[in-house]
């Protein structure tokens, strides 16, 4: 405080460099009427910011009293002279505290932040300039041009430099306003628009702008701050666009193993899915119950026991069922739609018909604010650097693993495969577990951002299925586009349709692209296809 | 498809596949012209899978009533070859006519069965499910619409017919046997007994031999060459003394072109082919 | 000589299959009436009005059933969209019965309830001539075979086979569902039709009017029975089968496997269309959670347990699982989905060729001369 102090001194004009207040400026604090007392206010604040402020917050504490012309500071048993801060010994015993109405504590509630974009502290000095945009007026001005020239730090600077436009606006005069109106056209900020509007509009007969010139200066200003809003939206539309699509990835990437590269329709995907959302439930009260203090990262620990978990219920599925269905699709589906209504109907058992809450940890809260109207939401982001990591992952042990090899060895040629020593059936119940496993992993990140119940896997199936089927199958490049342009296209078609509407557009352009495109998703091409 | 053409399809509707065009001939449309003597003509076909070159320019003509075997070692384009008559794969560059009028790259699968060319698997594809008998039926010349087989009755023209081929395929004891439960060599033969019942101008046969016996091969190669003259038939075969049985001209495929084309001494005394097959 | 199509229709059962269609008939048309009707509710020969519900209700899934072998088991295509045709014969159907509330609803308006709650002014457009019944019966056949026949011409052309067309099908009732639950779309959002009234100006809950609707629905799966077995009896049945275990001879000796498909595909789908009108005035609700994916696959399950690629097979199939759905729903609720699930398991693994199937291979077992019908039944064991 000091410092700042000292270095104003250098360029305040009316304000002297001691410490002491001029006992003329604050007696008009004391007057009965709210007018005098609010112009007391404003002419305190911009004499001497850095002194004032004790005063005014006092002032708005209601600690601000008079002793006969004398105007104290009531902290409590001791009284201080406004003016110089000294404690008055004795304490007199005549103190009159000085009333405020509604209309000064607002006005004192702007004086203050404006009294506090002078603060040493950067956090509160940006916390200020937020403040005063709200509700910048043109009797502020001085105080923030004061308040602009002392200002280093350029993200304050912008926002003060806005909010002194938004006071200038104001202003009777039509040149200063017209800055201002140009100067407001560089925000992106919906609020200023709101502000801007009233400019072009008439109130009854006359325009609420009467020069011409500023009304067309704020129409352009509008459509640019439109045009940056319009963006921001966009941008907003394809975040959420992308961490949709990372989700479908994620519930789509163990289908493009078990799918995709071994052929098994597994309709038992969603329950998967399901067995590891429930995983991370089951960590949560594991760690509620043993290890309070570190419930955070109970998250951490539901990763590896999640894909433990639905792969162990995958190996089990492949070694029971699935195994003596190869080569029959139609009936692996049946089957396997057998197993996930069993499934469904265990989690009821267990853990009953109720959705189970899945709290987010504290570290996935809040979000990055990337533009006024644009926020990007924690989990949001996690959840798609997750679905990265896991795509990389499955990428290396599909291609780089000796199982991966193994894998891909017995999809293009199972008894050459099991001729050359590839022993094809642990492979099978590996490459199912793996693909299994994915899906408890899909289904941990979905515990974050979905209703984790019984019913959760159903939901998801169908669009999986799309994803698999729009991406081709034998291939998980195919898999990973088909699940972000998915994402990307449900999010900006449900800007304008409505969420139901663009869930069935999307499909029917499944349905038709798929007819159109039937040799994109048969990989198989040339003379193997013989019958 | 001209104006005239279509004019003449009103005045003569004419049937698919009434017999050869007369002297001084009007082309009629969909009808198969073979006054150049020439059922097949197949020019500078290309067809690439995914950069693979299955066929590289390959031009080849067959006769009409002309009996030809086609060898090469594997993946020299055989298969994609009859797949491209037959209008299962669609060439990438090149024309195929059949005689001199209809293009056969313009229809599809059904319709090229339909003007008169049938075709034999590598593997006999018969419908296992069914009888001998009805194998037959349903690969009897016909009218093939959803409608007319809704409403389908056999006459006793038609099942003499069939009678007539379960005789020449030797299966009349089996016409009421499941064919999956045939041998192999009897499917073969089921399979060229359907294909017979098509009546078809040009006959496609892919490795007709493989898993016979002997007597089952020779027989096999007497029925070909009692056919040849009134069919043409183009045979794809490894088996290089039922090539030699049969007698007509051998065509080499090699990468996808023709590497020689005479009679199976001149071919195997070709300096090339002998390269191709004992490798370089 | 051509023999006419009634003979032929006539000889498309033996004369035991005729006996059994006529105990049938006699039992659906005769006995049942009788004894719901007739018979005082004490007499134990007594059917309650539980049960003809019941069994009503059965006799139209049955429907479906058949109606899903024949493009499954004959035609080797496993359709995830049939309830997506059951349903809208069912809205379809449900159109008429709601305009014959006519004004007895809560709000007493002519339009019904749901669109005065939505503050709707007039019928859309689509709503239309539903209070005639003979229009209703046209759009109960006409609007699924459409569309049934739009979606097929454009799968089977871009040769869309086995699990694609089974995925792109669930898609399609999928979608149709959402649809369905949205208010706006004009057929009650998600709590569907009920509350029916009348049926041609008789009451709904009548005895006699339920005896009638039963009876209708025993008829109607007589009739699709032998429709059935007419076609896969014919030569189209035999060029189906062929389809479905070869398609690409068929091609190859000149037949269009499209139309064939496409055919049997839209015959299906009215099939099962008929069926959901029938049902809906018997359960007296229809929704748009007929339209779930589950419930379509339940379908395949009825025909699977039963026995693809033979008639009866299903007709046993849809008895079977739903008769223990009922008495499961209401004894063990919780162990009603590890039993399904488990059915679906077993009948798979364990069960290719259905009950009908087992049938047939424990009396070759005891009749070993009887090996033929055994490998007639095995036809439709592929796919």
């Amino acid at each position: 405080m000091r410092i700042t102090g000292l270095l104003l001194c250098g360029w305040l004009l009316s304000a002297s460099c001691l410490a002491a207040i001029d006992p003329a400026l604050l007696k008009p604090l004391a007057a009965e009427d709210s007018d005098a007392k609010i112009a007391a206010i404003v002419a305190l604040a911009q004499a001497t910011p850095e002194e004032a402020l004790p005063v005014l917050k006092a002032f708005s504490d209601n600690s601000l009293a008079v002793v006969g012309e004398r105007v104290v500071i009531v902290d409590g048993e001791r009284v201080l002279d406004a003016s110089s801060n000294v404690e008055i010994r004795p304490a007199p015993a005549a103190i009159e505290t000085i009333g405020i109405n509604n209309r000064v504590r607002r006005e004192l509630s702007a004086a203050l932040a404006a009294l506090r974009l002078f603060s040493s502290e950067r956090s509160v000095r940006w916390q200020a300039a937020q403040e005063v945009t709200l509700s910048a007026e043109v009797k502020m001005l001085p105080l923030l041009d004061k308040a602009l020239a002392a200002e280093s730090d350029p993200e304050i600077r912008t926002r003060l430099q806005l909010a002194h436009a938004q006071a200038s606006l104001g202003s009777t005069d039509a040149a200063v306003r017209h800055a201002a109106v140009r100067t407001l056209g560089e925000s992106s900020s919906p609020k200023v628009r709101q502000l801007l509007i009233p400019l072009t509009e008439k109130r009854g007969d006359n325009w609420v702008e009467p020069d011409s010139a500023v009304r067309a200066a704020a129409g352009t200003s509008i459509r640019s701050i439109e045009q940056r809003l319009a963006w921001a939206d966009n941008l907003g539309r394809a975040f959420t666009g992308l961490s949709l699509g990372s989700i479908l990835l994620l519930a789509a990437l163990g289908l493009a193993i078990t799918y995709g590269v071994m052929g098994v329709i597994n309709m038992a995907h969603g329950e998967l899915l399901m067995v590891g959302a429930y995983s991370a439930w089951a960590m949560q009260s594991v760690f509620r119950a043993y290890f309070p203090a570190a419930l955070d990262w109970y998250l951490l620990a539901a990763i590896p026991v999640g894909f433990l978990a639905a792969a162990l219920v995958g190996v089990l599925m492949e070694r029971i069922v699935i195994r003596h269905l190869y080569g029959r699709p139609l009936e692996t589906l049946l089957a396997t739609w057998g197993i996930s209504l069993f499934l469904m109907q265990v989690a009821r058992t267990l853990f009953g018909a109720q959705n189970v809450e899945v709290a987010n940890p504290v570290w996935m809260a809040g979000g990055i604010e990337v533009l006024p109207n644009l926020l990007l939401p924690w989990n949001r982001i996690i959840i798609v650097a997750f679905s990265i990591a896991v795509l990389v992952a499955m990428w290396a042990i599909l291609n780089l693993s000796r199982l991966g090899m193994f894998v891909r060895a017995v999809t293009q040629n199972r008894p050459m495969a099991g001729c050359v020593g590839v022993p094809t059936g642990r492979i099978d119940t590996l490459a199912f577990g793996l693909g299994a496993g994915v899906a408890g992993l899909g289904g941990v990140a979905l515990s974050q951002i979905a209703n984790v119940g019984p019913d959760m896997g159903q939901g998801y199936i169908v669009d999986s299925f799309m994803v698999v089927v729009l991406g081709g199958v034998g291939q998980l490049a195919g898999a990973v586009w088909a699940a972000l342009g998915l994402g990307v296209f449900t999010k900006f078609l449900e800007g304008w349709t409505g969420a139901v509407v663009a869930k069935i557009v999307v499909l029917v352009f499944i349905i038709i692209f798929i007819q159109k495109r039937p040799q994109g998703l048969f990989a198989l091409k040339g003379r193997f296809v013989e019958s | 498809m001209n104006a005239v053409d279509v004019l003449l399809d009103e005045q003569d509707n004419p049937d698919w596949d009434s017999g050869t065009a007369e002297l001084g001939h009007v082309l009629k449309p969909g009808q198969l012209d073979l006054s150049h003597k020439v059922i097949l003509y197949l020019e500078d076909i290309t067809v690439s899978f995914d950069g693979f070159r299955a066929l590289n320019k390959l031009t080849l003509t067959i006769d009409a009533g002309e009996l030809r075997c086609i060898i090469g070692p594997n993946g020299a384009g055989k298969t994609t070859m009859m797949d491209v008559i037959t209008g299962k794969t669609r060439p990438d560059e090149g024309t195929v006519f059949f005689g001199q009028t209809i293009d056969l790259t313009r229809l599809t699968e059904p319709e090229i069965a339909h003007i008169g060319i049938g075709r034999k698997f590598q593997k006999p594809t018969i419908f296992e499910n069914h009888t001998v008998f009805e194998n037959l039926e349903l690969a009897m010349k016909t009218d093939k619409r959803v409608w007319r087989s809704l409403f389908a009755q056999l006459d006793s023209a038609a099942a003499d017919r069939i009678a007539e081929t379960l005789q020449l395929i030797r299966l009349s004891a089996h016409a009421k046997r499941l064919a999956g439960l045939l041998s192999h060599g009897q499917k073969q033969w089921l399979e060229i007994g359907m294909l017979l019942m098509q009546e078809p101008k040009l006959l496609l046969l892919d490795e007709p031999v493989a898993g016979m016996t002997d007597e089952e091969t020779e027989r096999t190669g007497e029925l070909f060459l009692s056919l040849a003259g009134r069919h043409s038939l183009v045979v794809v075969e490894h088996d290089m003394a039922f090539v030699k049985q049969l007698g007509g001209r051998v065509t080499v495929l090699h990468e996808g072109s023709m590497l020689a084309e005479g009679t199976l001494e001149e071919v195997q005394a070709d300096q090339r082919v002998i390269e191709v097959y004992l490798g370089r | 000589m051509r023999t006419p199509l009634i003979v032929r229709l006539g000889r498309s059962f033996d004369a035991r299959g005729w006996l059994l269609v006529g105990l049938f008939a006699a039992f659906a048309l005769v006995a049942v009436p009788i004894m719901h009707l007739a018979l005082p509710p004490e007499n134990p020969l007594h059917l309650s009005t539980w049960f003809i519900t019941l069994t009503g209700k059965i006799l139209c899934y049955a429907i479906v059933a058949v109606a899903m072998d024949l493009i499954w088991g004959y035609g080797g295509i496993l359709s995830l969209g049939h309830g997506l045709f059951f349903a809208l014969g069912g809205y379809a159907f449900g159109m008429y019965l709601m305009r014959q509330i006519g004004r007895d609803g809560s709000y007493q308006s002519d339009l019904p309830d749901f669109m005065v709650f939505l503050d709707w002014q007039e019928l859309p457009w689509f709503w239309a001539g539903s209070d005639s019944f003979l229009w209703v019966a046209l759009l109960v056949l006409v609007v699924p075979a459409l569309i049934a026949f739009v979606f097929g011409y454009f799968a089977f052309r871009s040769r869309i086979k086995g699990v694609y067309f089974s995925i792109i099908t669930q898609a399609l009732t999928y979608a149709a569902m959402l649809f369905f639950f949205r208010n706006e779309t004009g057929f009650g959002g998600n709590n569907g039709f009920t509350d029916f009234k009348r049926i041609l100006g008789y009451s709904i809950t009548a005895p006699e009017t339920r005896v009638v609707l039963f009876g209708l629905s025993a008829l109607a799966l007589l009739g699709t029975l032998l429709l059935a077995r007419y076609l896969v009896t014919s030569k189209f049945g035999r060029v189906l089968t062929a389809i479905r275990d070869a398609e690409s001879r068929v091609m190859f000796i000149g037949y269009h496997p499209l139309w064939y498909k496409l055919f049997v595909w839209t015959l299906s789908a009215m099939l099962c269309a008929i069926a959901g009108a029938l049902y809906v005035p018997q359960v007296g609700i229809i929704n748009p959670s007929e339209m779930s994916v589950a419930n379509s696959i339940e379908i395949a399950i009825w025909v699977a347990v039963g026995g693809r690629g033979t008639l009866i097979g299903p007709v046993i199939g849809a008895f079977i699982v739903n008769l223990a759905k009922s008495w499961f729903t209401v004894s063990f609720p919780e162990y009603w989905l590890f039993f399904l699930g488990t059915l679906f398991v077993v009948s798979t693994l364990y069960l290719p060729q259905g009950v009908v199937g087992l049938w047939f291979t424990l009396r070759a077992r005891w009749r070993p001369n009887s090996g033929d019908e055994l490998a007639v039944a095995a036809k439709g064991a592929k796919a």
